[in-house]
């Protein structure tokens, strides 16, 4: 803490951190988003055709 | 767009899908360990530098982000030659999720470099051959990412992506060796040169199982990516064939 | 003889003198006229300045005027027998950049020396100048063949190619710049451009060449 230059280190260790939670936090939401969208599509292609399928 | 193409691609992706799957909680789990291990060597158990005190601590963000920057974009030109020659499925999947964590990275290390640069050049930006060359980087890569947003069909933008990548894996020695040769000719005399910090092995260790926890996060960011990736492509399938099966059903559905 | 290649170079020439090429020239001089409103009437400082004003305004107006090289072709159709011509692509797309850089990049090197007067440049420092910009401005134009092909058909290609290509075109900016020195003796910076330009003129072709191919559907 003596150090004279401990505000350029806390402000690096503060920016990495920033930037590598902002990464994960991006990466973990995007996933979460196009898990649910596939299950969305893929749960009404089902339910269609579950409703083509006995139809003549 | 011929519908078989994604149809008979889906089968490779699937099972890497699958194996993914299964090795991202053990990846984060090594990520999460190597981490907190080399943060307590970083921060406690590395002695201050000599002739840098406590700034060389930025060193052990900086120095592995710089290795991640280039990393990232050795792995895009291989990606790069894996789509254009041997069109493997996953190579654009690849390519795609390394974008944005080697220009984030990038960015990493030119800004601890700035602030490295602050208490020993005694300027925020100092146009050094290496901070310099790492500038031109972070604006490579913006231009990919650009690119590829601009062109909305994947498998186009997958070919142009890679071209561009390997063009700039040409590039890379010629604009490294052309800006090292320019910042020797303009030397300016301010520019306290404090040299290579002779690399102790106090402060070897903790900077080696920093690179190996910055390594393991880009390889676990990375994977979700691919995953994350592997989703969208399947939907946009799943969207394009029941919009071309019906579609009057699909109308009022928002596209994208 | 009427190959494919001359047939090519000769439309684009034609095509070129219907209008548009002096375009280039123009931006160049707007270039060299907002310095000295950026930076100040004075003429010592812009004479030190200069040679490296005149490469930035050479330099982008090569890379403003690329999206016209292959867009056009794209547009009228052209682009497809071009494809179907009985030439290699790669020669026919370095027939097209060889067209584009008679019309757009010798009227710049021409300029540069009338533009360097307004700048105080000494008359030997301009004919450097111009040396330069000769070896410098093909190689340019050769990179950004490159991203004109990989852009082409896009609408919102037009700023996209500069911010692609300007990265990479920093080492010839570097010893083209270099090589304009007044200061500086001997051909090295100058025999470092000409290597440039001449792998760049082989880069250039076969990467624009195979965008243009792979990304035809």
């Amino acid at each position: 803490m003596t150090d004279p230059h401990f505000g350029y280190i806390a402000a690096s260790y503060a920016i990495a951190f920033v930037v590598i939670a902002g990464l994960i936090l991006w990466t973990a939401l995007d996933q979460r988003a196009q898990r649910r969208a596939l299950a969305e599509l893929e749960a009404r292609s089902g339910r269609r055709r579950a409703a083509d399928g006995p139809r003549p | 767009m011929s519908l078989l193409s994604p149809v008979t691609s889906l089968a490779n992706p699937s099972r890497f899908a699958a194996f993914a799957e299964r090795l991202t909680p053990w990846l984060i789990g090594a990520t999460a360990f190597v981490f907190a291990v080399a943060l307590y060597l970083a921060l406690v158990v590395a002695p201050p530098d000599y002739q840098q005190g406590e700034t060389v601590r930025i060193m052990f963000i900086h120095v592995p982000s710089a290795w991640l920057a280039m990393f990232a974009y050795t792995l895009m030109a291989i990606a790069s030659l894996g789509v254009l020659i041997w069109r493997h499925p996953l190579a654009d999947v690849s390519a795609k999720a390394a974008a944005p964590l080697g220009a984030a990275f990038t960015f990493l290390a030119l800004a601890t470099g700035s602030l490295w640069g602050k208490p020993m050049w005694g300027a925020w930006w100092v146009w050094d051959a290496r901070l310099t060359s790492f500038l031109i980087l972070f604006i490579m890569y913006l231009g990919l990412m650009a690119l590829r947003s601009a062109i909305e069909e994947p498998s186009r933008a997958a070919k142009a992506c890679a071209i561009l990548t390997l063009v700039g894996s040409v590039n890379i020695p010629i604009i490294k060796f052309s800006v090292d040769w320019w910042n020797t000719l303009h030397q300016p005399a301010s520019v306290i040169r404090a040299g290579k910090p002779t690399m102790d092995p106090s402060i070897l260790w903790p900077l080696l199982i920093a690179a190996v926890a910055f390594t393991l996060l880009f390889t676990t960011l990375h994977l979700v990516g691919m995953r994350t990736e592997l989703l969208r492509r399947r939907a946009r399938t799943l969207r394009l064939t029941a919009a071309a099966s019906a579609p009057a059903a699909l109308a009022p559905e928002p596209a994208e | 003889m009427p190959s494919p290649l001359s047939a090519v170079l000769n439309r684009d020439l034609a095509l070129a003198r219907g209008g548009g090429a002096g375009l280039g020239v123009v931006f160049f001089l707007l270039v060299v006229t907002v310095t000295p409103f950026a930076v100040g009437p004075d003429l010592p400082l812009l004479g030190r300045i200069g040679p490296a004003i005149l490469w930035l305004g050479a330099l982008l107006a090569t890379l403003l005027g690329l999206d016209r090289l292959l867009q056009a072709d794209h547009e009228d159709g052209g682009l497809d027998l071009m494809h179907l011509a009985p030439a290699p692509l790669e020669l026919v797309v370095a027939a097209k950049i060889l067209a584009h850089w008679l019309t757009t990049g010798v009227p710049l090197v021409v300029a540069a020396p009338l533009f360097a007067v307004m700048l105080d440049v000494g008359p030997q420092t301009s004919l450097k100048v111009a040396a330069s910009l000769l070896l410098g401005t093909p190689a340019l134009a050769c990179l950004g063949a490159v991203g004109a092909a990989l852009t082409v058909g896009l609408r919102r290609g037009g700023l996209l190619v500069p911010v692609l290509i300007l990265p990479l075109a920093i080492p010839v900016l570097i010893f083209g710049v270099a090589a304009s020195d007044p200061a500086r003796d001997g051909f090295g910076p100058l025999g470092v451009l000409a290597g440039l330009a001449l792998g760049y003129a082989v880069l250039g072709p076969v990467a624009a060449a195979a965008a243009l191919r792979l990304l035809r559907d």
